[in-house]
């Protein structure tokens, strides 16, 4: 999955440069909060593990092929998400620059398709949420197959993205995902079994290595304050939001999505028109409505006109999702109390 | 197993090749760092309908090739992977963009062609520039020039330590995997079995070793960093990063445009 800079365009690694530069300083200020210099030759080392492990093939059963470790999950089930993270950058780093394995322009995009989704993702939303109450066996395979697989197919999803949005390959949006994500699927899967196997020997032999074993009752009695609270969630989700929208969406804009090219290849044409009173009626009221028509300012056709679309139409679909929220929340405790 | 041994070599062919003392090596790892960037920055923004300017930045790595006195046929073997995944990228260009683009003779060129060849190409170039700076420049010193960049020095001790280690345990990884293959010969990779066992003492015993690196690291003084320095950029220096960089953005900008 590690990305050749032939694969993008610089704006594509710049905006890809910064997210994972950000996800890095935030790491890298909360492994200096916990203050244990102990951990520092921990990461190192881990991070040389990793590599080394990636060496070794293992035999998939059925398929004849062998598979090897990609190292995100195991990393951060070991060292927690924000030093994994770091210990999986020197990885990358390293594979980059002595291996030619991902471009030196690309690493923004190497670093937050495989470490961020490997570490963040798969440490934070997974293997923290499914270790919740008490770590066993079978929740060790779960988390690990799920987390791999899952983190793979959002590493995948964003190659595509990037590649598209860079405008080096001639494949439609959905052809591109289509062979991209099945094919990462049964690579999760096999990473997955691996570091499913790796992970339940390291709790049947040291269980105090795994992240998070050991401080469930000091999570619980930090209460919430050791979780990202909803307002920092909030907060990355609007970070993030503002940058895919603001960012890749003056990139990827001038192609057409996998909808109009099927209309395009179908129709000759990717807008369709139709007569008829209720159609012209309800077009007039869309002209009247729309304040962004086609993701620019009226009568314009900008750059700043696409970025602001972007922008604005991420606000309100935020905006929609909390209030929904909120009204779903609503009706909720009703009920509960109406049941009490 | 080769693959363990042809990793290890190949990190120590770099290294002894980075350690050397040329004139490129001596060259402040900041202006490398700059103008590597810079150039493959420009090499991947050329657009299909320009391909031809592509071949002008030739200019940069067959220069450093030739001044530098480094094989250029070493830096070959690294093509291959970067060529199998660029070409599979855009191995469907060809079919799914057949306007004419040009003529060779009376063989009409698709523009689908053209934006594949132009992939390749662009490949070709970026792992050159990325070859001849780590060819040059050692891991520390550009982790120094990182540094003095304000990149944090926790992230810099991590990717030194890193380096420092990768060697160590591609070693033992090989080792392990040799001693499996002695018991289980004519098996390809590890069953599934032995993938836990295998892979997991390669961890503890690395884990060991963690605990031992920093108990003797702390005897040595060590308080959460390394002391690293790239040292005062020259006169020579800026001048190098200055060259290179009106040169690539003249030839960007005018040449076979």
């Amino acid at each position: 999955m590690h990305m050749a800079d032939a694969l993008i365009v610089p704006t594509v690694a710049g905006t890809m440069y910064a997210a994972s530069a950000a996800a890095a300083v935030y790491s890298v200020k909360k492994v200096r909060q916990e203050d244990d210099a102990k951990k520092i030759p921990v990461m190192g080392v881990m991070g040389a593990f990793v590599f080394a492990a990636q060496m070794i093939n293992f035999t998939i059963p059925g398929t004849g092929s062998s598979g090897h470790l990609c190292g995100g999950m195991l990393i951060s089930a070991i060292l927690g998400p924000y030093a994994g993270f770091l210990a999986m950058i020197g990885v990358l780093f390293i594979q980059c620059i002595l291996f030619a394995d991902g471009g030196l322009l690309a690493f923004g995009c190497n670093v937050w398709n495989m470490a961020f989704y490997g570490c963040f993702a798969g440490a934070l939303l997974i293997w923290k949420n499914i270790m919740k109450n008490g770590v066993t066996r079978k929740k060790i395979i779960a988390a690990s197959v799920i987390g791999c697989v899952a983190t793979m197919q959002l590493g995948a999803f964003s190659v595509t993205l990037e590649t598209l949005a860079s405008g080096v390959s001639a494949l439609p949006f959905t052809a591109f995902v289509s062979v991209m994500q099945p094919i990462h699927l049964a690579i999760g899967l096999a990473e997955g079994c691996i570091t499913a196997a790796v992970l339940v020997f390291v709790y049947q032999a040291r269980p105090s290595l795994l992240w998070g074993i050991g401080t469930a009752d000091e999570d619980q009695a930090k209460g919430s304050k050791g979780r990202l609270s909803y307002r920092s969630m909030l907060a990355v989700i609007a970070a993030a939001a503002a940058v895919t929208a603001g960012g890749l969406s003056v990139a990827a804009s001038s192609f057409p999505d996998g909808l109009e090219w099927s209309m395009e290849k179908v129709a000759g044409s990717s807008e369709l028109e139709a007569d008829g009173g209720v159609y012209e009626a309800a077009q007039q009221i869309q002209d009247m409505t729309a304040v962004l028509p086609d993701y620019s300012f009226k009568d314009t056709d900008t750059v700043l006109g696409t970025s602001f679309s972007g922008i604005a139409g991420g606000i309100a679909v935020m905006g929609l999702c909390i209030g929904c929220s909120c009204l779903f929340r609503f009706f909720k405790r009703r009920n509960v109390k109406n049941s009490h | 197993m080769s693959n363990v041994n042809n990793a290890v070599r190949e990190v120590r062919r770099i290294s002894a090749m980075a350690q050397q003392d040329k004139w490129l090596n001596r060259v402040h790892p900041l202006a490398k760092l700059g103008v590597t960037v810079l150039y493959i920055a420009l090499a991947v923004s050329y657009t299909a309908n320009e391909g031809i300017g592509l071949l002008g930045m030739s200019v940069y790595p067959i220069t450093l090739f030739v001044a530098g006195d480094i094989s250029a046929a070493d830096s070959l073997k690294r093509l291959r992977a970067v060529l199998i995944l660029v070409c599979a990228v855009g191995i469907l260009n060809p079919f799914l963009d057949t306007r004419p683009a040009g003529h060779i003779g009376s063989i009409t060129v698709s523009a689908g062609v053209v934006s594949m060849l132009l992939l390749a190409f662009k490949g070709v170039l970026s792992v050159l520039a990325a070859y001849l700076l780590m060819a040059t420049t050692t891991v520390e010193k550009l982790c120094s020039g990182l540094y003095s960049l304000h990149m944090p020095k926790l992230l810099v001790t991590v990717i030194l330590l890193t380096y420092r280690y990768i060697t160590l345990l591609m070693e033992e990884a090989g080792r392990l995997q040799q001693a499996y293959a002695l018991r289980a010969p004519g098996q390809r990779g590890i069953r599934p079995a032995a993938w836990g066992s295998l892979a997991g003492s390669l961890l503890l015993r690395s884990m060991d070793r963690a605990e031992t690196v920093y108990e003797s690291m702390c005897l040595r003084g060590f308080n959460g960093a390394f002391r690293v320095s790239a040292g005062r950029m020259r006169w020579s220096d800026l001048l190098y990063m200055i060259f290179w960089a009106v040169l690539l953005v003249l030839v960007r900008l005018f040449i076979f445009q």
